[in-house]
């Protein structure tokens, strides 16, 4: 029996047993009712209705889920016995070669067959795969059956269906929201372990002190000293995320708060901000090659007119500045969400002293809202250091300490992708500092987030 | 409304207003008001909620501006000069008529800076000295000096209701204004609080045109000499505090003061 036509049967199944045990709730219950307790009814007939459903369709979609993963073990298990399997190299690799050769002639995913010992053991293979395929559809079916039985018997008047049933779907929600942090844990992990594999390769202190970073030298063979100093790249990823970005987002982000909260007509306001939260929408490949292509080379041409030194065509700056516009909606709409939260009783007491508007924002509303603003701009921070794509186009691969913003500097998001892409060896310190770049990142930006969702959540609490 | 119901028409009233209007959008708030208001005596505004009371007080420094909607017509005069004439400059309109709210509204800063606010803003004072002085005096005057002098840059937020209320009281006063408006100001604060502000009330008639909105009638009576009732956007009738309690000539003052309705 092929998938689909299984799962259709078994939806069918699941609403025959819905249907039934509804009219039968419904029947039994109109039949108590007659006794006139209040109590000898409890759930609605369509909470029974949805409690065999789920007895019916539950049990046999775990099992087939469980059987989806054993069977194509039982089924190599089953053509190895073959004796058709016996002239088989017993080398694993060309051995998992010919099996999956054969398997894919079995299922018809590829025609004939390259070698000749896949022949042979296709028709085993297609017995093995209809035998277990059928005996998991008449498992399920059989679950299916024994469930909604169970299930339809405890159909009575006065059965918790109700409660029954909210349990289920509060267990569903849970793992649902359960699934994220397990991942989260996982994404952790890993990184811990990698991290933990680099770092008994290379002393953690030279890799967070050093100032020399030159992967590939270690990976020729030079050694492993001297050659992942990482400050190159945490210079670079401050210089242009936490310092040129935020010099171009602060000010920008916050006078277009203070226009939009304060100055803007509502029909202006209507259209601007969607316009300026679109800017957040735009991808950041996008951005990447507006930095590359347009701002980069225009700042080179800049700096060597006006006399400037290693001006490179990949700039800190460029990427900075470009990353700074793509920061500025994140930064207005925290900033405006704080200046918005002040009361504006506040703003009228200011006024009504005889304040202008701009003595107002300046005296009153800012004051009263910088700590959500602290907080919008830590978080934009730990955007920008996470920011990958506008720093591996437009920032370079150079690892300067420099302060020319002119030069071109590297980021450690940048070398993570350097490190990563093509062909790896994961033995190598190279390719596991990729790992202690990564784990440096998520601690930071992690803090960051802390202390910034710390800062907006005392300052809500003030005012509330 | 005529002149004909509004028997305290003066000769040299402090704010006087002829037949004002005031829009919200299409709605139509207040409905053609005339009243004048004098320096010696506090006037109480009473009537039902959404009779329009407050939204007139506003109109008579023009917070009614930060209402994008609202749109006044009609005339207002603050010692015979227009208040919305255009050679008006509202931030002086304000200085000298000041405002104080239904829920006491300190800045979250010190009460120092609270009072200090106005007066920097509007350069009355300069000097550090100074500006002690004023603050002083306002505290003094707001009958808050003797309760928060030890502790002048604790926050203002920090305060009881009460102390908050007059604090704002004392930061309406710094700027040395002429006439204070005071909307609903005992309506967030207990019975004890209440009575310090209405006991500060009447230390500071005769200095300062105090004009109160309030819904608490009792209140009207104890701190005002002059009340107006309005009634869906109409000044119904306007007269002597103890006249409109005790005689009304409106059967719809009447009805309110008996509590009819309200």
């Amino acid at each position: 029996m092929t998938g689909p036509a299984l799962f259709l049967l078994l939806a069918g199944l699941g609403a025959i047993a819905w249907v039934s045990a509804r009219a039968r709730a419904l029947r039994l219950q109109t039949v108590a009712r007659a006794t006139g307790r209040r109590d000898a009814v409890h759930s609605l007939p369509g909470y029974h209705g949805w409690y065999v459903a789920l007895w019916t369709l539950a049990p046999a979609i775990l099992f087939l889920t469980v059987w989806a993963n054993i069977a194509p073990g039982l089924v190599t298990q089953a053509v190895l016995a073959d004796p058709a399997a016996q002239s088989l190299p017993m080398d694993d690799f060309s051995r998992s070669a010919i099996l999956g050769e054969a398997r894919s002639i079995a299922t018809g995913a590829q025609a004939g067959a390259f070698n000749p010992l896949a022949q042979g053991l296709v028709e085993p293979y297609r017995a093995a795969i209809n035998k277990y395929g059928v005996a998991g559809a008449v498992l399920a079916i059989v679950l299916a059956f024994a469930g909604g039985a169970y299930a339809f018997t405890r159909v009575r008047p006065d059965f918790r269906a109700r409660t029954r049933v909210e349990r289920l779907v509060m267990a569903t929600l849970l793992v649902a929201s359960l699934l994220a942090i397990v991942t989260t844990v996982g994404i952790v992990a890993s990184l811990l372990w990698e991290s933990f594999r680099f770092f008994s390769m290379v002393n953690p202190l030279d890799f967070l002190f050093g100032t020399k970073w030159s992967p590939q030298s270690a990976a020729m063979g030079y050694g492993n000293e001297d050659a992942f100093g990482a400050v190159p790249l945490f210079w670079g990823t401050i210089f242009i995320g936490a310092i040129i970005a935020m010099v171009v987002a602060i000010p920008l982000g916050l006078m277009s708060a203070i226009y939009l909260t304060q100055y803007a007509k509502p029909v202006v306001r209507k259209w601007m901000k969607p316009t300026l939260e679109m800017l957040a929408g735009v991808p950041t490949v996008v951005y990447g090659y507006f930095a590359a292509l347009t701002i980069a080379p225009a700042l080179r041409d800049f700096a060597v007119m006006i006399g400037i030194h290693g001006a490179s065509s990949e700039s800190a700056l460029a990427a900075g500045l470009v990353m700074g516009v793509m920061i500025i909606p994140f930064v207005s709409s925290m900033a405006d969400d704080s200046i918005a939260a002040v009361p504006q009783s506040m703003r009228d007491g200011s006024l009504a002293m005889g304040a202008t508007t701009s003595e107002t924002i300046r005296k009153v509303l800012i004051p009263a809202a910088l700590p959500g603003v602290v907080g919008g701009v830590l978080l934009a921070v730990s955007r920008a250091i996470g920011e990958t794509m506008i720093v591996v186009m437009a920032a370079g691969l150079a690892a300067n300490l420099t302060l020319n913003p002119f030069a071109s500097v590297t980021t450690v998001t940048t070398q993570i992708v350097q490190l990563l892409t093509g062909d790896q060896e994961f033995d190598s310190a190279k390719t596991l500092a990729a790992f202690a770049l990564g784990l440096v990142l998520f601690v930071v930006t992690l803090l960051l987030n802390i202390v910034a969702l710390r800062v907006v959540k005392k300052y809500r609490e003030a005012y509330e | 409304m005529t002149e004909a119901i509004n028997p305290l028409a003066i000769a040299n009233p402090k704010m006087s207003a002829r037949d004002v209007k005031v829009f919200y959008g299409a709605k139509q708030a207040i409905k053609g008001v005339s009243i004048d208001v004098d320096m010696d005596h506090v006037t109480a505004f009473i009537g039902p909620s959404g009779c329009g009371k407050s939204t007139f007080l506003r109109t008579l420094n023009r917070m009614n501006d930060t209402v994008a909607s609202a749109r006044v017509e009609g005339m207002i005069t603050l010692d015979g000069e227009d208040i919305y004439s255009p050679s008006m400059d509202v931030v002086q309109l304000r200085a000298r008529v000041g405002m104080v709210f239904q829920k006491p509204n300190p800045f979250p800063k010190s009460i120092y800076e609270n009072i200090a606010y106005g007066p920097r803003i509007h350069g009355l004072a300069h000097a550090k000295a100074d500006l002690d002085v004023v603050v002083e005096k306002s505290l003094r005057r707001a009958g808050l000096w003797e309760e928060v002098k030890d502790r002048l840059h604790d926050s203002g937020t920090a305060l009881s209701g009460g102390q908050q209320q007059r604090l704002c009281i004392g930061r309406a006063i710094a700027v040395e204004p002429e006439v204070i408006l005071m909307d609903e100001p005992c309506s967030a604060l207990d019975p004890i609080a209440t009575a310090k502000i209405e006991e500060l009330i009447h230390e500071l008639r005769g200095r300062y045109a105090i004009v109160i909105v309030t819904h608490n009638m009792q209140q009207a009576a104890r701190v005002s000499q002059r009340t107006a009732f309005f009634h869906l956007g109409d000044l119904v009738e306007y007269g002597v505090t103890s006249d409109i309690f005790t005689n009304p000539t409106q059967e719809r003052t009447k009805d309110y003061i008996t509590g009819r309705y309200g």
